[in-house]
C-alpha cells in the first residue's frame, strides 16, 4: 500500500473519531443537567453505603477484639492456673522435703542441746576434797618426838603416808581436769552441727519465703486476668507476640533439623523401597525418609502429651496415671526403635555412598582412588550419631508447636483486626472523597470541556457577567481545574441531596 | 527449590491427589532407556576405545532402574546377537553399582576382541534399537549413533524402510569425517541430511554430537 493511502486512511479514522467525540461532547453538554442530578443522587447512595459498610466493618472489628480479648483472657488464664499450679507442686514437694524432716530437726538438735548440757555440767571445775583423816594425821604429825626413834619413825611414816596421799590426790586432781577438758572439747562439733542444722532451716525458710512471693507475684497477675483488667490483656497480648516469635525461629531450627535428617536417610531408603519408584512425581524414597519423620515427630508428641509437658491433646492428658505411664513407655520405646533404624540407614548411607564412588572411579579409570581415605569412619560415626539423636530432639518440637499454634490464634486475631480497621478507614476516606459527587462531576465536565468553553465565551459575549461570577462562586471548589476546562458552575446546592 | 521443601509440598499434594483419584490409572511409564549402537566397520574399528570411555562415562550417569543396552553394527544389524550388553539396572542402588561393574567389563572384552566388520548396517541397528526401546517402555528413550554414519549394505540386505522414531531422542556421536569427504564436503553434510530427514520423517529428535562434554547435559536433561 502507497504511503499516501495509508496517511489518508489514517486521516479518515481520526476525522471520524473526531467527528464522534464532537458528537458525543454536544449530546454529553445537553444532558449535563440530568446527568450531574444523577451523579449527585448516585455519589449520595455510594456515600451511604461506604458509610454502612464501614461502620459494619467497624462492629466486626469490634466483636473480633472482644472475641480476641476473651481469648487472650482465657488463655492468660489458663496459663497462670498452670504456673500457680506447678509452683504449690513445687512448694508442696519443698515442704515435705525440707519440712517434713523438722520432727527428726527436732529430735536431733534436742539430743544435741541434751549432750551440750551434760558435757557443760560435767566440765564444771570442782576441787577434790581432801580425805577426812588427814586433819587427823596431820595432828598426829605434830607430836613432839622427843628423839625417840620409835615415835621417829611412825611419824616419819606419816609423814610419807602423807606425801603418797598429796601425790594421789595431784594425779586424781589433773585426771578430773582431763577429763573435763575432753568433755568441753566434745560440745564444740555438738555446736557445729547444731550451727548447721540451724542454717539449713533457714535455707529452707528463705527458699519458701521467695517460693511465696513469686506466688503471690502469680496470684497478682491471676486477679488481673480475672478481673479482666486491660493492663493485664495488654501484657498478655504483648507476651503472646513474643511467643509467636520465639517459637517460629525454633520450629524454623526444627525443620532445619528436620530437612538434616530427611537427607540422611532419603539416601539409603532407596535400597529399602527402589531407587527409581515414583509416587507421583516424588521418589518413594524420599516420601518414605519424610513419613519416618513426621512419624518421630508424631510420636514425641504423644511422649511430651504423656509426660503432661504439652497440652495439644486434652484426650491423652485426662487418662488415668497407668495409661499414661503406658503410653509413655511405648512412645518412648518406638522412638528409640525408630532412632535406631535411622543410626543403620546413616550407616548404610555411607556404605552407599562409597560404593558408588568406587564405582564412579572405576568407570572413569580411576581405580583406588576412592579408597584412600582412611577417615571415613569419623564421618560414619558422626552420621550414626545424629541419625540416632536427631529424633530424640525432634521430640521436643512439641513445645515451640504448642506455645506457636497458642500464639498463632492471637497473632491471627490481631491481624485480622488491623485489616478490619484499614478497610474501614479505607472506605470512609472513599465516602468522603464521593458525598458530593464532586470528582464524578468534574470528570464529566473534563468530557464536555468543548461546548463548556464555547458556551462560556458566547455568554461572556452577550455580557452575561452576573451569571458566570455565580457560577465562578459557587464552584470555588473547583478552583485547580484549569481555565478552560471550567464551564458552567454545578449547580450542587441547587440539586437534592 | 529445595529437595527436602519439594518432597514435603509434593507429598502434600500427593495425599490430596490420592484422595481425590483414588489411585486410579496406569502409572507413566519411568527412568531412562539408552540404546547405544557401534560402528565396528573397517577403520572405525580404531575409535571403539573413545567407544569403550563414553558407554563408562554413560554408566557412571545412569540411576537405579534405568535400561541401558549396547549394540554393534555389522553387516546385518537388525539382530539380537548384535546386542553386546544390555541391562535394566536394579532398583536398588548397591545392586545397580554392581551391574555397572559387569557391564564394564563385558564391554572393556567387547573392544578388545572386536574384528572389524565387512558391511555397515545402520538402520538395521537403528531398528532393533526401537524394538528394545519400545519393548522396555522407558519415559526417555535415546538412540545414541557412534558411526561416521556411512552405510554400507551387503548385497540383498533391504533398508529401505520409514523408521517410526515417534518420542526418540537419536544422537549421532563422533562423526567422523572420511577421505572422500575430505575431497569433496558436501559429501559429508548430505549424509548428515539424510539421516536428519529420516529420523525427523520417523518423529524422532535428531541431534549430532562431537563433543562428549555435551553429552553430560543432554544425560542429565533427559532425567
Amino acid at each position: 500500500m502507497p504511503f499516501s493511502d495509508g496517511l489518508s486512511d489514517l486521516s479518515n479514522a481520526t476525522l471520524t473519531w473526531l467527528v464522534i467525540i464532537a458528537g458525543l461532547s454536544v449530546v454529553l453538554y445537553f444532558a449535563r443537567q440530568p446527568a450531574h442530578q444523577a451523579i449527585m443522587t448516585f455519589a449520595h447512595l455510594l456515600y451511604r453505603a461506604l458509610r454502612v459498610a464501614a461502620a459494619a466493618l467497624m462492629r466486626g472489628e469490634e466483636v473480633l477484639r472482644q472475641r480476641n480479648r476473651e481469648v487472650l483472657l482465657a488463655s492468660g488464664r489458663d496459663a497462670a492456673e498452670r504456673m500457680i499450679e506447678r509452683e504449690f507442686e513445687r512448694i508442696d514437694g519443698a515442704v515435705r522435703r525440707d519440712l517434713g524432716t523438722a520432727p527428726a530437726l527436732h529430735r536431733k538438735m534436742n539430743d544435741t542441746f541434751t549432750q551440750i548440757a551434760e558435757d557443760y555440767s560435767q566440765s564444771a571445775d570442782v576441787p577434790p576434797s581432801p580425805p577426812g583423816w588427814v586433819e587427823a594425821v596431820d595432828a598426829v604429825a605434830r607430836i613432839p618426838s622427843n628423839g625417840d626413834p620409835v615415835v621417829t619413825a611412825i611419824l616419819q611414816g606419816v609423814h610419807d603416808t602423807l606425801i603418797e596421799e598429796r601425790d594421789k590426790a595431784t594425779t586424781a586432781y589433773r585426771d578430773a581436769s582431763r577429763e573435763r577438758h575432753k568433755r568441753l572439747q566434745g560440745i564444740v562439733p555438738g555446736l557445729r552441727s547444731l550451727m548447721r542444722l540451724l542454717g539449713s532451716l533457714d535455707k529452707n525458710i528463705v527458699n519458701l519465703t521467695r517460693r511465696t512471693e513469686i506466688i503471690d507475684r502469680q496470684i497478682e497477675e491471676y486477679e488481673g486476668i480475672l478481673k479482666q483488667e486491660d493492663a493485664a490483656v495488654r501484657q498478655l497480648s504483648s507476651s503472646s507476640l513474643i511467643q509467636f516469635f520465639v517459637s517460629a525461629f525454633v520450629l524454623a531450627i526444627a525443620v532445619g533439623g528436620a530437612a538434616i535428617n530427611f537427607h540422611l536417610i532419603a539416601r539409603p531408603m532407596s535400597e529399602m523401597v527402589g531407587g527409581n519408584s515414583l509416587i507421583g512425581s516424588v521418589k518413594t524414597a524420599d516420601v518414605a525418609a519424610l513419613v519416618i519423620i513426621l512419624v518421630e515427630i508424631s510420636m514425641g508428641l504423644f511422649l511430651m502429651e504423656s509426660l503432661r509437658i504439652t497440652r495439644l491433646f486434652p484426650v491423652i492428658g485426662a487418662l488415668p496415671d497407668l495409661m499414661r505411664q503406658r503410653m509413655i513407655w511405648v512412645t518412648f520405646g518406638i522412638l528409640f526403635m525408630l532412632a535406631s533404624v535411622e543410626a543403620g540407614l546413616s550407616y548404610m548411607r555411607e556404605v552407599l555412598l562409597q560404593d558408588e564412588l568406587a564405582t564412579t572411579a572405576l568407570l572413569r579409570g580411576e581405580a583406588g582412588a576412592a579408597f584412600d581415605n582412611g577417615f571415613v569412619w569419623i564421618t560414619t560415626a558422626a552420621q550414626m550419631g545424629m541419625g540416632f539423636v536427631l529424633p530424640f530432639a525432634l521430640v521436643f518440637v512439641a513445645i515451640p508447636l504448642e506455645t506457636f499454634v497458642q500464639s498463632l490464634r492471637t497473632v491471627l486475631g490481631i491481624l485480622a483486626m488491623g485489616l478490619l480497621r484499614f478497610s474501614a478507614a479505607g472506605l470512609r476516606v472513599t465516602a468522603g472523597a464521593v458525598r458530593h459527587g464532586a470528582m464524578m462531576i468534574e470528570a464529566y465536565d473534563l468530557l464536555i470541556f468543548g461546548p463548556l468553553w464555547l458556551d462560556r465565551q458566547v455568554r461572556g459575549h452577550f455580557g452575561d457577567r452576573r451569571r458566570t461570577d455565580e457560577t465562578q462562586r459557587i464552584g470555588a471548589h473547583r478552583a485547580e481545574v484549569p481555565e478552560p476546562f471550567r464551564g458552567e458552575a454545578p449547580t450542587i446546592r441547587e440539586m437534592p441531596s | 527449590m529445595r529437595p527436602f521443601v519439594k518432597t514435603i509440598l509434593s507429598a502434600a499434594a500427593l495425599g490430596a491427589l490420592t484422595l481425590g483419584l483414588g489411585g486410579c490409572g496406569e502409572p507413566a511409564p519411568q527412568g531412562r532407556g539408552i540404546y547405544l549402537l557401534m560402528d565396528t566397520s573397517g577403520t572405525y574399528t580404531q575409535e571403539l576405545q573413545k567407544a569403550e570411555k563414553l558407554i563408562n562415562a554413560i554408566l557412571a550417569r545412569l540411576d537405579p532402574g534405568d535400561s541401558f543396552a549396547v549394540a554393534r553394527i555389522d553387516t546385518g544389524s537388525f539382530s539380537e546377537r548384535d546386542i553386546v550388553a544390555k541391562m535394566t539396572f536394579d532398583n536398588r542402588p548397591s545392586t545397580a553399582n554392581q551391574q555397572k561393574r559387569r557391564f564394564r567389563e563385558t564391554i572393556g572384552k567387547f573392544v578388545r576382541e572386536v574384528k572389524p566388520a565387512g558391511y555397515t548396517d545402520i538402520t538395521g541397528g537403528v531398528l532393533q534399537a526401537v524394538e528394545y526401546l519400545n519393548e522396555k517402555n522407558p519415559g526417555v528413550k535415546t538412540v545414541l549413533i557412534f558411526s561416521d554414519l556411512k552405510e554400507d549394505l551387503k548385497k540383498g540386505y533391504v533398508r529401505d524402510i520409514p523408521l517410526q522414531l515417534e518420542g526418540f531422542d537419536v544422537v549421532a556421536l563422533n562423526v567422523t569425517k572420511l577421505m572422500s569427504d575430505n575431497v569433496d564436503p558436501r559429501e559429508y553434510m548430505t549424509r548428515l541430511e539424510d539421516w536428519q530427514r529420516r529420523v525427523e520423517d520417523g518423529g524422532g529428535e535428531w541431534r549430532v554430537l562431537n563433543d562428549f562434554d555435551r553429552l553430560d547435559r543432554i544425560l542429565l536433561a533427559a532425567r
